[in-house]
C-alpha cells in the first residue's frame, strides 16, 4: 500500500513539475483586442496555402497589388497605385505605392517577380502554381519544368513598375492579383531561414500586421504592423486567431464572449444560431451540386438525366434540411454582376415522370437500382436521404446510398470514374463564371462525369481571346448548353455564415468570396 | 474488462511481447518461459536475473517495432486517395512537383528504405499537411500538453477510482455501494462528446467559474484543464472503481486474509497491508495500456475544449493522408505500449510475491 501511494504521489509530483514548466510566460496575445475562432492553419507561407483558414490568416499578414474589397471582395488597389491594361488586354502594368515590409526594407518589383518564381518553381511544390499557371504567359512550362523563368510573363521594369504579360485578355486577372499566388515575398528573409521563414523570429510580412506568436494547434497572435503603408488606418491593435475547430465549442466560446468572430457554423445549432442578431449570412460563388458518370447507364441517357433533375424539389431542400441559408438553384453559376446563370430543369414532378417514361422506364419500371456515393458527413447524408426519398416518390425509382471517407470518395470520382452519381462541391477562385465552367471541357482534371461537347468546349475556349459583353455571352451559351445537357443536378449556392456582432464591430460585411480582411475591421 | 492480469493486451489485439522475446534470444540461452510462477522463496541472485530480463525486454523491441513500421508502412498506402487529392484536382505537373518534393515518386521499396534510415536517425520527415513543420515539432509541441492532461485525468481517476472501490467493496450492497457503481456507469456509458458540452454548459457558461475552452497557457491559467481532464478521467475513473471493487472482494474471501484477520490484526491493518497490495493487480495492469492511450491524445475531449495535443493531429493525419505523421503515430503508440507493458511486468513483482523474473 505505502509503495502505492508512493507511485501515486510521484505520478501527482510529475504532473505538477510538468505544470509549472508549462505555466504562461507573456501574457501578450491575452491582450488581444480581437478574438476569431478559425480552426487549425495548415501553413501560412504565401506560396503553399491553400485553404480558407489559411488565407484568413495571410490576409492579415500579407498584401499583394490590390485587396479584397471589404464589402464586395472586388479587387481595390493596395500595393498598386495605378495600373493600366494594354488595348488587346494581353499585358498590365502596375505602378506600386511607397511601402516597406516589417523589417525596413523597402518594398519592391523585384519582390513581385520573386514571389512569382517562387510559387511557379517545381521544386516549391505549390499547389497554387496553376492559378498563376492559368494566365500568365510561360507560367505553365515553367513549372512543368520546361523552360526558363526569364520566359514567364512577369518583368520588373523598373522598383516600383511590375508588368504581367497573359496568356489572353482575362478581365479577371487584376482582380486575381488579390489572391495569395500573386502576393510579393521578402527573398532574403526567406533565403535566409528556409523552411524555418514562417517562425515568429524569422518571418518579414508587407501587410497591416505582423505575426507575434504562433503556437500551432493553438492561437496565433497578430500585432499591428507600424512599418504599413497604410497603418494609420489599421485600428485592431491585436487579433488572437483560435485554432479550435469544434462548431460547438466555438459557438460556447462566442456566446460566452471568448470570442468575436466565428467562423462557419454547423448545422446541427442552426436553428437557434438563425434566429440571433448577430448571425451573419452570404451567399458565395460556390455551388453543391451531384454529378452523372455521363459514360454509364442508366445516365447516359440525357432523357434520364432530365428526368432526375426534374424530380428535385430544391426549395425544400434548402427550407427544412439545409436551413442555412443556401440559394436554391438549377444553375452551376451564382449571380454575378453582368452575368445570368442559365437555369436547368426547374422543378416539376410530373415533367419528370414523363421524361423518365420517354427514356423507356414507365413509372420507374424497369429502371436499375440507383447507388448515390458522398463522403460521410451528417449534412450530406440527409441531403442524400432527401434525393431518395424525391426519386422513389416523384419518379418511382429506387436509390442506394452509399458513403466513403472523403479521400476515398475523390479517389472513385476523380481517379477511377467508378460511380454513376456522386456528390460534389465546387467552391470558385475568383469573381468570374469561369471558375464555374471551364472544368466541365472535355478531359479537363475536375471533369470527373466525362462530359464531352465540342460545342461546349469551343465556346470556353473563345471566351478565353473575347472580352466584355461577348465574352459573357459566350459563357452564358456554354453554361445553357451545360444546363440543357444535364450533366449535374445543382442544388443550391452555399452560403457563407459566420457570427459577428456588428453593431460591435464595424469594417465586417457578410462578402460572395468570404473574404474578410482584419485591416478593415474596428471597434465601434 | 476482465480482472485477470495482462487482459489489457487483448485490448489491442496484440499478443504480450513476451513471445517475440523467447523467440528473438532463443540463441542466447534457451528459456521454456522467462517468468514464471512459483513458491515465494527468498532469491539470492535476484538482483542479476532482474537485470537480464529487463535487457531482454529491451532487445525484444527490436524485433517487435520494425515488423510494426514495416507493415504499417506499406499498409497506410493502399489506402485509397493520398494526400494531395481533394475537390479540385491539380494538374498533372503539380502533383509531379509535389510527388518529387517529398521523394513519393521513388519506387515504394526505396521510399521504405530511406524512411527506415530517416526514423534511426530520429527523423520522422515533414507533414504534408502542416506544411511549416516537420513531424518532430508537431509532436514535440503537443506530445507535452497531452501528458500533462493525461497524466491528470489518469491520477484523478486512479484516486478516486480506488477509493470509491474500497468503498464500495467494504460496505457492498449499501446505499454507498450503489452510489458508487452508479456513478461508474455513467462514466462508462455516456460518451465523452456529451459529458464535455455539458460540463461546458454548467461550470462554464452558467457558473462562469471556468473557461469554456483553451489551454493553460490561455487566459484562464491552471483553470482551464479541470473540466478536460474530468471528461477524459471519467470513464477511467469508472473502470478502475468497477476493477478494483471485484478484486477486492475476491481477495477478502482469499485464505490469507483470513489467516491475517485470525491472527488479531485490526480490520484497518488487514485492508491496508493485505487485502489491498493483492487487490491492486489488476488495475496496475489496466494503468499500463490505458496511459499510453491516455497520454497519446483523445479526440473527443482536445476537440471539444480545443486542446492543442497529438490526439487531435493524429486522427486528422489519417483523414489528410499525412504518412508521416501517421507512421510516427504508429512508432511512438506501439513504443509506448510495449515500454509501459514491460513497467506493469516489474510493478507486478513489488505487488506479488508470487511472482518473479528470470
Amino acid at each position: 500500500m505505502k509503495r502505492i501511494l508512493t507511485v501515486l504521489f510521484a505520478l501527482m509530483a510529475v504532473t505538477a513539475m510538468l505544470f509549472t514548466s508549462c505555466a504562461p510566460k507573456e501574457l501578450t496575445a491575452d491582450k488581444a483586442d480581437f478574438i476569431m475562432s478559425n480552426g487549425a492553419e495548415p501553413t501560412i507561407d504565401p506560396s503553399l496555402l491553400n485553404d480558407v483558414a489559411s488565407t484568413n490568416v495571410g490576409l492579415g499578414l500579407f498584401e499583394g497589388l490590390m485587396q479584397y474589397d471589404p464589402n464586395t471582395n472586388k479587387g481595390v488597389p493596395a500595393l498598386a497605385e495605378s495600373y493600366t491594361v494594354s488595348p488587346d488586354g494581353l499585358v498590365v502594368t502596375f505602378k506600386l505605392r511607397k511601402a516597406n515590409w516589417s523589417d525596413g526594407h523597402a518594398l519592391t518589383s523585384a519582390d513581385f517577380v520573386y514571389g512569382m518564381k517562387r510559387i511557379l518553381d517545381p521544386a516549391t511544390a505549390a499547389e497554387y502554381a496553376y492559378m498563376p499557371g492559368m494566365v500568365l504567359k510561360g507560367a505553365e512550362d515553367f513549372t512543368a519544368g520546361k523552360g526558363s523563368f526569364d520566359a514567364v510573363g512577369i518583368k520588373a521594369l523598373d522598383p516600383q513598375t511590375v508588368q504581367y504579360t497573359l496568356t489572353g485578355p482575362a478581365p479577371y486577372f487584376v482582380d486575381m492579383t488579390c489572391h495569395n499566388a500573386f502576393w510579393p515575398l521578402p527573398q532574403w528573409a526567406i533565403e535566409k531561414s528556409g523552411n524555418e521563414w514562417t517562425k515568429p523570429a524569422n518571418i518579414v510580412t508587407n501587410g497591416p500586421y505582423t505575426l507575434k506568436e504562433w503556437k500551432p494547434q493553438d492561437y496565433i497572435f497578430m500585432v499591428k504592423n507600424p512599418k504599413y503603408w497604410d497603418a494609420k488606418n489599421v485600428k485592431l491593435r491585436g487579433i488572437k486567431i483560435l485554432a479550435s475547430d469544434n462548431d460547438s465549442t466555438n459557438y460556447n466560446m462566442f456566446k460566452n464572449g471568448e470570442v468575436d468572430w466565428m467562423h462557419g457554423i454547423s448545422n446541427s445549432k442552426i436553428d437557434e444560431i438563425k434566429l440571433r442578431k448577430d448571425y451573419q449570412a452570404s451567399a458565395q460563388v460556390a455551388t453543391y451540386y451531384y454529378e452523372f458518370n455521363v459514360v454509364r447507364k442508366p445516365v447516359d441517357n440525357v432523357l434520364v438525366r432530365k428526368a432526375l433533375s426534374a424530380a428535385i424539389d430544391k426549395q425544400t431542400l434548402v427550407d427544412k434540411v439545409t436551413k442555412g441559408g443556401q440559394i436554391p438553384t438549377a444553375a452551376m453559376v451564382p449571380p454575378m454582376a453582368g452575368y445570368t446563370p442559365q437555369q436547368g430543369q426547374a422543378f416539376n414532378a410530373e415533367e419528370g415522370k414523363k421524361l423518365l417514361a420517354q427514356a423507356g422506364y414507365p413509372n420507374g419500371k424497369g429502371f436499375p437500382v440507383l447507388t448515390i456515393v458522398y463522403n460521410t458527413n451528417e449534412g450530406h447524408k440527409a441531403i442524400a436521404e432527401y434525393v431518395q426519398q424525391q426519386w422513389k416518390n416523384n419518379l418511382n425509382i429506387n436509390v442506394v446510398l452509399k458513403n466513403m471517407e472523403f479521400k476515398t470518395l475523390i479517389e472513385l470520382r476523380a481517379k477511377q470514374h467508378d460511380f454513376t452519381v456522386a456528390r460534389a462541391g465546387w467552391v470558385g477562385d475568383y469573381l468570374d463564371p469561369n471558375t464555374m465552367l471551364d472544368m466541365f471541357i472535355t478531359g479537363s482534371g475536375n471533369n470527373d462525369g466525362q462530359y464531352a461537347n465540342p460545342a461546349y468546349d469551343k465556346l470556353i475556349q473563345d471566351a478565353r481571346l473575347a472580352k466584355g459583353a461577348d465574352r459573357m455571352d459566350m459563357l452564358q451559351k456554354a453554361e445553357a448548353i451545360l444546363m440543357g445537357d444535364a450533366v449535374i443536378i445543382p442544388f443550391y449556392h452555399y452560403s457563407n455564415q459566420d457570427l459577428v456582432d456588428t453593431a460591435k464591430w464595424g469594417g465586417w460585411n457578410a462578402t460572395p468570396l468570404g473574404f474578410h480582411p482584419f485591416k478593415y475591421i474596428f471597434k465601434k | 474488462m476482465g480482472a485477470k492480469a495482462r487482459s489489457p493486451w487483448l485490448l489491442f489485439g496484440m499478443k504480450p511481447s513476451r513471445g517475440v522475446l523467447a523467440t528473438g534470444v532463443a540463441s542466447l540461452r534457451a528459456l521454456p518461459e522467462p517468468i514464471r510462477i512459483r513458491a515465494a522463496k527468498p532469491m539470492p541472485e535476484e538482483k542479476d536475473t532482474m537485470t537480464k530480463f529487463i535487457i531482454r525486454r529491451f532487445l525484444s523491441l527490436i524485433p517487435t517495432m520494425f515488423v510494426i513500421i514495416t507493415l504499417s508502412f506499406f499498409l497506410i498506402r493502399f489506402a485509397p486517395g493520398g494526400p494531395f487529392s481533394g475537390e479540385k484536382n491539380l494538374p498533372e505537373q503539380v502533383i509531379q512537383n509535389m510527388l518529387k518534393k517529398y521523394h513519393m515518386d521513388e519506387p515504394l521499396g526505396k521510399q521504405y528504405l530511406r524512411y527506415f534510415g530517416d526514423v534511426l536517425r530520429g527523423d520522422f520527415g515533414p507533414s504534408l499537411r502542416y506544411k511549416d513543420s516537420t513531424v518532430n515539432e508537431l509532436i514535440n509541441r503537443a506530445f507535452p500538453v497531452s501528458i500533462v492532461l493525461g497524466s491528470t485525468a489518469l491520477v484523478i481517476a486512479c484516486v478516486l477510482g480506488i477509493l470509491a472501490g474500497i468503498t464500495s467493496a467494504l460496505k457492498q450492497n449499501k446505499w454507498q455501494d450503489y452510489s458508487a457503481m452508479a456513478l461508474a456507469v455513467v462514466g462508462i456509458s455516456v460518451p465523452l462528446f456529451v459529458i464535455g458540452p455539458l460540463l461546458q454548459l454548467a461550470f462554464a457558461m452558467k457558473l462562469k467559474v471556468f473557461p469554456v475552452a483553451g489551454w493553460i497557457n490561455g487566459r484562464a491559467g491552471m483553470a482551464a484543464i479541470v473540466l478536460p481532464a474530468i471528461t477524459l478521467a471519467l470513464p477511467y475513473f469508472a473502470y478502475i472503481a468497477r476493477l478494483s471493487r471485484a478484486s477486492i472482494l475476491e481477495v477478502l474471501r482469499a485464505d490469507y486474509v483470513r489467516t491475517a484477520r485470525a491472527k488479531g490484526l485490526t480490520e484497518s491493518v488487514v485492508i491496508a497491508k493485505h487485502v489491498l497490495k493483492g487487490a491492486l493487480l489488476p488495475v496496475v495492469s489496466f494503468l499500463g495500456p490505458s496511459f499510453a492511450g491516455i497520454i497519446t491524445g483523445s479526440l473527443v475531449v482536445e476537440s471539444t475544449f480545443a486542446i492543442p495535443g497529438v490526439g487531435r493531429i493524429f486522427v486528422q493525419s489519417a483523414l489528410n493522408r499525412d504518412y508521416p505523421l501517421i507512421m510516427a503515430e504508429v512508432i511512438i503508440l506501439s513504443l509506448l505500449l510495449v515500454m509501459l507493458n514491460f513497467v506493469v511486468d516489474i510493478v507486478y513483482g513489488f505487488l506479488d510475491p508470487r511472482i518473479a523474473y528470470k
